[in-house]
């Protein structure tokens, strides 16, 4: 019996923004079921269809510790609908006493009302995608919020009793030092205890890297990455919060996302909904990715899943040393191939592997390592 | 209208028993796409050895890189049957090379010559390989019919050009013979005139047979076919042979003329032209220039002009795969069965793996070599800069024959010598200031310049070879509009200062950028080559120093700043299985990395270093 997390796809957006290249839809009106009206039916549905095969498979499950409703725009679809999916959730596997429920939000997309309506209903905690404070940044990302809505939203769910995560975006063309600076000040004097931030990665089929190729974007320079990347850390630890994983930042390990630590542990996990991933002890499937091929699928009682593969005993070595150096806890030397150990010694002289807790057995980043990990775990994978 | 003679009727010029007096024996001289080719395969029409219908567009021309670049590398040899006034004559057609890289190879089929037509097309005038063998065939006492060809095109301006190889041959512009091969004006006429005008052969017939090869062709079937030239005496069919350079002893297969496909024959007699075939696999073995006699009764003094063909410009060729070496081995043991001038030995390389260090007659041999190896044996290859060859005196008085710079010796240098050349540059008067300049520029010294007309001058000067292989023909090409025409002939060697320039990468040294220069472009040289490498070698986890170094004396330097940021800053569920394979990709790109020290360099860096010097090769490739 083992803990499961359990990730809910909602694949719908009010806009789609130039730099994503998610699984999500703007349109309310999708047929063949796939509409935003029907999609928590359709996700109840394949909840029963996932237990069903999991048990057919030989794997059950204690407890849910962790839920994680992301997008798309979760809170696009009413309050109520992730509150029955997370009710459905609970008729079949048991949530555990202190699971964690998150959902993603945009700033405009949640009012006093439906955060506290979320909260009664079981969620814990919610990520905002607040993305940036300075309205050019958020222009050029095609967010529609207005920034002064970010405090707001924060104290309406505080005072829900929700935690409160903020995901920031830093590294969009036009953006300066100064602007990252504004965002993560902003984003720290909500009071939040904890925060995301990624470099913007402009992927090659979004509206962003065709802005690029014409040159209407000046193409994103690594050096200016890593400064606003050490920023962002400089700012966090003036504030309190520490990393845990190369991209997030929390006050206190209890505060830290155990959703996605059970990602980066290599736990077993349902991904729910028009395109999401699931894996369960080695073996990872995704889901069709279009919500009409989806409900139409489980209309027919079929699971919607798209592919699968069974991850080799290799690989599942490589994910693991890729996924647990990311994270602060670090990696196990003993994990690390023995004929790759030297490279630890080597990693540590170049400054990218914490001293101390190399001595103590474990394989920690450095900050200048953990933007570098990649190439610290391209030397250590087999 | 002089008929052609139907085979039969040609009882009085069979092989083996023609009189001397009604042999003319010739080649036609002319620069690349002056029409050679089109102007022989009009005489082997007329004259009735091909028909029309069997006729391939440029008979004389078998390998397919040939043909599409409308160079001649191999020459053959073709008898054609021609009357004049109601006799019957045999003429011997010899092709010969059309570049500059195989003088030694024109001046053989020179000697096996008593004419040359000098044809050179009437809208462009003579080029510098044409004055070249012009004056090689003049050295050889050849009897010169210069003939205008293209005489049909809109451009041509046979008046003009008539004056200008008037004047270098000696003849009234009025005797200059005009042809068009493509129509075939004229070559009646030009076939008559070469048996009127040439000399005959004059030989002797009763002494020991004496043979030239002037040409020595691999074939997959036969083994290798020798092509001769007999001086004196003859050879029978039933003879057994003896190759005067080496004293081996071989018996005749198969004796025969070509005309233009092979006929074997009883014999060939005293100043014919014809093949023989002795089994012998390897062209090594029927040396060019060599002297043929016969085992019984031979001669005992050989021709002169036989000399062994010399590499005079080495690269190293390596294949972009390294598990490709085997291929490129057993393809360089094809290439060299038909290929005497081809030289090859194994060299290893930090950067580039396992090759060979292969010498070549001169830029253009290097270029056909690589070519045939990448298209006849589909490899990919990348060739490290062309190199000459040093004569190194250290200070104990020990001498290093330097074929590749990375092996160049450690210790106290006394002196290095290189090669030079006689080089001759044909030009339009106007670009006699840019062409001076470059020349000047590449350390060369100016021997004379002479004015062939108006408009048109002929400057010789004396020049290192290692300048005309490192960018000489480019440059004189762009700074002339593509006007000036170029040949050159290593005429001996001379001590310069010569500094060997490393390229370091983190104090490692980079055995495929080593080049010798001279000391005064050394500098140039490491500034040039550390900012290309800085441009192509990716970051790395650390800060790169690349350095250029005469010794332990660095004299140039760059910095490749350590990369800051290599990391994927999302990593969720969905996104797991991507990043890992991914990192597969990445890790496969690792694998194709080449580790200089610990510095990580993708072999397209090295190839995108080594190739941007590319474009030297002075390919007069026929214009479509």
């Amino acid at each position: 019996m083992n803990p499961l997390s359990v990730y809910v796809h909602v694949p719908f957006c009010a806009v789609r923004c130039g730099y994503c290249d998610f699984n999500t839809y703007t349109a309310t009106e999708l047929g063949g079921g796939g509409s935003q009206a029907e999609y928590a039916d359709n996700a109840m549905r394949e909840m029963d269809l996932t237990l069903a095969a999991d048990r057919a498979a030989g794997y059950d499950y204690e407890q849910v510790s962790t839920v994680f409703f992301g997008g798309g725009t979760p809170t696009l679809l009413p309050a109520d609908d992730l509150v029955r999916m997370l009710e459905h959730l609970r008729t079949l596997i048991p949530l555990a006493p202190d699971a964690e429920i998150t959902t993603e939000a945009n700033p405009d997309s949640v009012t006093r009302a439906s955060l506290s309506r979320l909260a009664d209903g079981g969620i814990t905690r919610v990520s905002l995608g607040m993305q940036s404070a300075v309205p050019s940044v958020l222009a050029t990302l095609d967010r529609t919020h207005d920034p002064e809505k970010v405090p707001q939203a924060v104290a309406w769910a505080k005072e829900a009793g929700l935690d409160v995560s903020l995901d920031l975006i830093y590294g969009t063309p036009g953006e300066t030092l100064t602007d990252v600076e504004t965002s993560v000040k902003a984003a720290l004097a909500c009071g939040v205890d904890h925060m995301s931030a990624y470099s913007l990665i402009i992927e090659g089929n979004t509206a962003m890297a065709r802005q690029l190729r014409r040159g209407e974007l000046e193409a994103p320079d690594p050096d200016d990455m890593a400064d606003k990347y050490e920023l962002v850390d400089d700012l966090a630890r003036a504030d309190g919060l520490s990393w845990y994983e190369v991209s997030n930042w929390a006050r206190t390990e209890a505060q830290r996302s155990r959703h996605n630590l059970a990602y980066w542990r290599g736990t077993d996990w349902w991904g729910i909904g028009p395109g999401a991933h699931r894996h369960r002890d080695g073996l990872r499937s995704w889901n069709v990715k279009h919500p009409s091929r989806y409900a139409r699928m489980l209309a027919e009682g079929e699971m919607p899943v798209a592919d699968a593969e069974q991850v080799a005993a290799e690989d599942r070595l490589v994910e693991r040393i890729m996924l647990e150096l990311r994270i602060a806890d670090g990696l196990a030397v003993e994990v690390v191939p023995e004929e790759k150990r030297a490279m630890l010694a080597v990693h540590r002289e170049r400054g990218h592997l914490d001293a101390d807790a190399l001595a103590g057995g474990r394989a920690v980043l450095t900050r200048q390592g953990r933007l570098l990990a990649d190439a610290v775990i391209r030397d250590l994978v087999p | 209208m002089t008929p052609s003679i139907a085979a039969d009727e040609a009882r009085d010029i069979l092989p083996a028993s023609t009189p001397q007096e009604r042999l003319r024996n010739f080649c036609i001289i002319a620069h690349i796409d002056h029409g050679k080719s089109t102007l022989a395969d009009r005489m082997l029409q007329i004259t009735g050895v091909v028909d029309s219908r069997a006729m391939r567009a440029q008979y004389l021309d078998r390998m397919d890189i040939e043909r599409e670049r409308g160079i001649t590398v191999k020459s053959q040899a073709v008898r054609m049957p021609w009357q004049v006034d109601g006799v019957n004559y045999a003429l011997n057609m010899i092709d010969t090379p059309g570049h500059v890289d195989f003088t030694y190879e024109v001046s053989r089929s020179l000697a096996a010559c008593e004419g040359a037509i000098l044809l050179v097309d009437a809208a462009q005038g003579i080029e510098a390989q044409t004055l070249a063998n012009l004056y090689l065939a003049m050295e050889n006492d050849l009897t010169i019919i210069p003939v205008l060809n293209k005489i049909d095109l809109p451009g041509a301006d046979p008046e003009k050009y008539a004056a200008e190889i008037g004047q270098l041959v000696g003849v009234d512009p009025d005797d200059v013979l005009r042809v068009s091969g493509k129509t075939g004006f004229g070559v009646e006429e030009l076939l008559d005139h070469v048996v009127r005008t040439l000399p005959s052969p004059q030989g002797d017939p009763e002494a020991p047979c004496r043979a030239m090869i002037f040409d020595s062709v691999y074939d997959t079937y036969r083994g290798v076919v020798t092509y001769i030239r007999v001086i004196d005496g003859s050879l029978k069919a039933r003879d057994r042979i003896d190759m005067m350079s080496t004293g081996a002893h071989h018996e005749l297969l198969e004796i025969g003329v070509s005309s233009p496909e092979p006929h074997p024959t009883q014999g060939i007699g005293p100043g014919e032209v014809g093949y023989l075939i002795t089994g012998v696999k390897d062209v090594r073995q029927s040396k060019v220039g060599d002297t043929i006699t016969t085992s019984i009764r031979g001669a005992t003094e050989a021709l002169e002009g036989y000399s062994d063909p010399k590499p005079m410009v080495y690269s190293g060729l390596f294949p972009i795969d390294g598990s490709d070496y085997p291929v490129l081995r057993d393809a360089l043991d094809k290439l060299k069965l038909n290929d005497a001038a081809l030289l090859y030995e194994p060299e290893t390389s930090t950067a580039l793996g396992f090759g060979f260090r292969v010498g070549f007659l001169g830029l253009l041999h290097l270029e056909i070599i690589r070519e045939r190896l990448e298209r006849e044996f589909n490899l990919d290859l990348i060739a490290t800069a062309p190199s000459v060859v040093y004569q190194v005196v250290m200070e104990d008085g020990s001498e290093v024959e330097v074929l590749n710079p990375s092996d160049f010796p450690v210790g106290k240098v006394r002196e290095i010598s290189e090669p030079i050349t006689r080089a001759t540059i044909l030009v339009p008067s106007e670009f006699i200031g840019a062409v001076m300049e470059l020349c000047q520029s590449k350390r060369g010294v100016l021997g004379g310049m002479d004015y062939l007309s108006e408009d048109r001058v002929e400057l010789r000067y004396t020049l290192p070879l290692a300048e005309i292989v490192f960018d000489f023909f480019d440059q004189l090409k762009s700074k002339t509009r593509g006007y000036a025409s170029l040949d050159y002939d290593v005429s001996g060697s001379q001590v310069a200062d010569l500094v060997k320039v490393d390229m370091l990468l983190q104090a490692e040294p980079v055995d495929a950028f080593s080049a010798i220069v001279h000391r005064d472009k050394a500098y140039n040289y490491g500034v040039e080559m550390a900012g290309k490498l800085k441009k192509l070698i990716p970051r790395q986890q650390f800060e790169v120093p690349i350095q250029a170094a005469i010794g332990s004396r660095i004299i140039a330097r760059e910095n490749i700043r350590a990369m800051r940021k290599d990391v994927l800053s999302k990593c969720y569920g969905g996104d797991i299985s991507r990043k890992r394979k991914l990192l597969e990709k990445q890790k496969e790109g690792k694998k194709r990395m080449k580790n200089i020290g610990s510095v990580e360099v993708p072999q397209e860096a090295f190839i995108a270093a080594l190739s941007s010097d590319e474009g030297d090769m002075p390919k007069d490739s026929k214009k479509k």
